[in-house]
């Protein structure tokens, strides 16, 4: 009973931890961009969706809140990384370490805002199916099991996207060889923002599910953005399928924690085997090097 | 030249006047703005000084406001006290409603003798600490029930409502957040609640960086108590939201500060349906006869009911402006020797504070005929008052249909 309410559970926060840690990966894979607005796009998209909901029910109110990570998205790209990648007053080796610390500080005034706007008491988005499902014995919110499906569905379509179709393939291509793809004719800026439309659209969904399984506030956007980022670091950095693996382990590790030994302790075991295996295998899970 | 001679014969006549207009009486205020908590006292505190100088003042001398936000940090709210005294020049301070952070401030108030009131924090240290070292802290007073009043309130009304009632309860879990002012809570909790009938199966302390609650009420659930009581302040909708969401079947019943203000039944979409809290007031309940007018102008103003700290900070200014009128002064320790003899009917119910021999110095006196508190439940958006009886009238407990009692 315990191990299948430890299964169920931690595959759901999983599921939404590997969602959240798919478009980070995706983004620094293919255009090189930490992107540490990552936990105010969650919550941008998160907060959105409460506040529409009320107006125009909880489809809309999701749609809305869609809407809002992508257009983050957007605004983070042409307010903050390309201003300062296409600068010429800062030397090309130091545009990294720049573009972190914009994006820093992009995502900390994004999250004064919300508090501004909003308050800094968490908020949760109405879930799109109320009530609750028994699996073999264990009563899980139907909102949990949708959540679950959900993110594997958009972890479904964006598998399909970069193999299946021409523009994904650039995507890849561009992760591995961007120099290649600009002497096949392909215009690199297109294909960034080819990504940062793909990447609004996971942190959208992101965002939005976790508004609605568990809440969030915007205290949490520092702590999105450093758990999609020790998942991506575990898992790999730019490698997906290891983001995936490591969301997992995290997931998992932190449920299992948190039902045998305390729900205090529960980030304590993902963050010892993020030290070891930063220590012993550096290149992550399943990066590449 | 005639003229300059009248002058100083006119600055003598004009001289109440002239006091009025250039020496208010100046308040500081210290709070976290970005929490329903928070930025009641600043918008209770506001209604207060507007009354009040509407009819002219306080021996003809105006209130004026100086307020900051410490965004919940003790090193901020230490800051603000320092400007205030040294820049502002206030003669008394209203600070926040963490226990933390009233406990960082306490000291300073010592130091810069400045009269110091919070609304809104609860741990018994605050009034320990002033018994223990009376010279040096009397300018600090604590303006909510502490910690184990709250307590003791809950232990009285879980009797009344949950084991004297047909629902005869025998168990209950204790779920509260780590924190300063729950310490001295569950100390309470555990002492009491036995007395009134209620075994303790366990007892939860959560980080109050939880953010997944399924493992905790899972965890709850095992031990099969009829009860959750609970003890949260800086958490409340995450753990309301997923006790609906997840239909934990057992009711919960206690301290719950965030559920206070009227904003949180949308902030949690309607999830805190069935949620039992202790208030020191609500807008609908006439506890003393200035409660249901404040509630009612502080909606008027702002949209909201007050959260439970508004209540204090709104009382805190009118009593601060009288002991001042009393003590015909704004030294610090005449303004403390008055503050002491308050003995103020505010909204919350008739406000007196323990003496120097006490050994909870300067804290707010709990009981029928000082301030005593009610519970509420969220029933269908509103928050009805069902304990004690007097105030409840025909309202009963209405819990959601997932909840399952034992009856």
């Amino acid at each position: 009973m315990l191990a299948l309410q430890v299964l169920i559970d931690g595959f759901a926060i999983s599921a939404l931890y590997g969602l959240g840690a798919v478009g980070f990966t995706l983004m620094f894979g293919v255009s090189g961009v930490l992107n540490l607005a990552h936990g105010g796009t969650m919550l941008v998209a998160a907060v959105v969706a409460w506040l529409a909901a009320d107006t125009v029910g909880a489809l809309g109110g999701a749609a809305a809140g869609l809407a809002a990570g992508m257009a983050t998205a957007f605004a983070t790209y042409f307010l903050v990384v390309r201003p300062i990648q296409r600068s010429r007053s800062i030397p090309r080796e130091e545009t990294e370490i720049f573009v972190l610390t914009g994006t820093l500080l992009w995502g900390i005034m994004i999250q004064e805002a919300v508090a501004y706007f909003t308050t800094t008491s968490p908020h949760t988005v109405r879930p799109l199916i109320a009530g609750v499902t028994e699996i073999a014995g264990v009563r899980t919110p139907t909102n949990e099991i949708l959540t679950a499906v959900l993110c594997w569905a958009t972890i479904g379509a964006l598998w399909l996207l970069v193999n299946k179709t021409k523009a994904g393939k650039a995507l890849l291509a561009a992760s591995i060889n961007p120099r290649g793809l600009t002497l096949l004719g392909y215009e690199l800026s297109n294909i960034h923002l080819l990504v940062w439309a793909i990447y609004g659209v996971l942190a959208g969904v992101a965002g939005v599910l976790l508004g609605a399984f568990l809440g969030v506030s915007s205290d949490n956007a520092g702590t999105l953005t450093a758990s999609a980022f020790s998942i991506v670091v575990l898992g790999g950095l730019g490698s997906v399928s290891g983001s995936l693996v490591a969301a997992y382990c995290v997931g998992y590790l932190e449920t299992i924690t948190s039902y045998l030994i305390s729900p205090a302790y529960r980030n304590i075991p993902s963050l010892i085997l993020l030290v070891a295996v930063v220590y012993l295998r550096p290149q992550g899970l399943l990066g590449r090097r | 030249m005639s003229v300059m001679r009248l002058l100083p014969a006119l600055a003598v006549l004009a001289l109440p006047v002239a006091a009025a207009a250039a020496d208010p009486i100046k308040i500081g205020i210290i709070a976290e703005n970005s929490a329903i908590s928070g930025i009641a006292i600043p918008n209770g505190a506001q209604i207060a000084a507007d009354e009040i100088n509407a009819k002219g003042g306080i021996d003809g001398r105006k209130i004026e406001l100086v307020a900051y936000d410490d965004h919940n940090s003790a090193a901020d709210a230490v800051r603000a006290i320092q400007r205030l005294a040294t820049q502002d020049k206030v003669n008394a301070v209203i600070a926040s409603y963490t226990s933390e952070v009233a406990l960082a401030l306490e000291p300073w108030a010592g130091r810069l003798k400045m009269p110091t009131i919070t609304p809104g924090a609860a741990s018994d240290d605050i009034s320990k600490r002033i018994h223990a070292d009376y010279d040096h802290l009397k300018y600090f007073f604590h303006g909510y029930l502490a910690s184990s009043f709250l307590a003791s309130a809950t232990c009285d009304a879980a009797k009344d409502l949950l084991v004297d009632s047909k629902y005869h309860m025998k168990s209950a879990v204790i779920m509260s957040e780590d924190a300063a002012w729950t310490t001295p809570l569950d100390a309470g909790f555990i002492e009491c609640l036995p007395k009134v009938g209620l075994k303790v199966l366990d007892h939860i302390r959560m980080s109050p960086d939880t953010t997944d609650f399924t493992p905790i009420y899972n965890g709850i659930e095992g031990k099969k108590p009829d009860v959750i009581i609970t003890g949260i302040s800086h958490v409340g909708v995450q753990p309301t939201v997923q006790w609906a969401n997840q239909q934990v079947p057992i009711p919960q019943f206690g301290i719950s500060s965030q559920a206070t203000s009227s904003t949180f039944w949308k902030d949690t979409n309607g999830a805190t349906e069935g949620i039992v809290l202790q208030l020191v007031a609500v807008d609908s309940v006439p506890s003393t006869p200035k409660t249901v007018p404040f509630a009612q102008a502080y909606i008027k103003k702002y949209g909201i009911t007050p959260a439970y700290s508004g209540y204090g900070a709104y009382d805190e200014v009118y009593y601060i402006a009288d002991a001042i009128h009393r003590a015909g002064s704004t030294d610090p320790d005449k303004m403390v020797d008055a503050l002491e003899k308050t003995d103020w009917q505010g909204t919350v119910g008739q406000i007196r504070f323990f003496g120097k021999d006490n050994p909870s110095t300067h804290a707010m006196e709990y009981g029928k005929d000082a301030v005593s508190g009610l519970f509420v439940q969220w029933q269908d958006g509103k928050q009805v008052p069902i304990w004690p009886a007097s105030v409840a009238g025909s309202n009963t407990l209405k819990f959601p249909g997932f909840v399952k009692l034992t009856n």
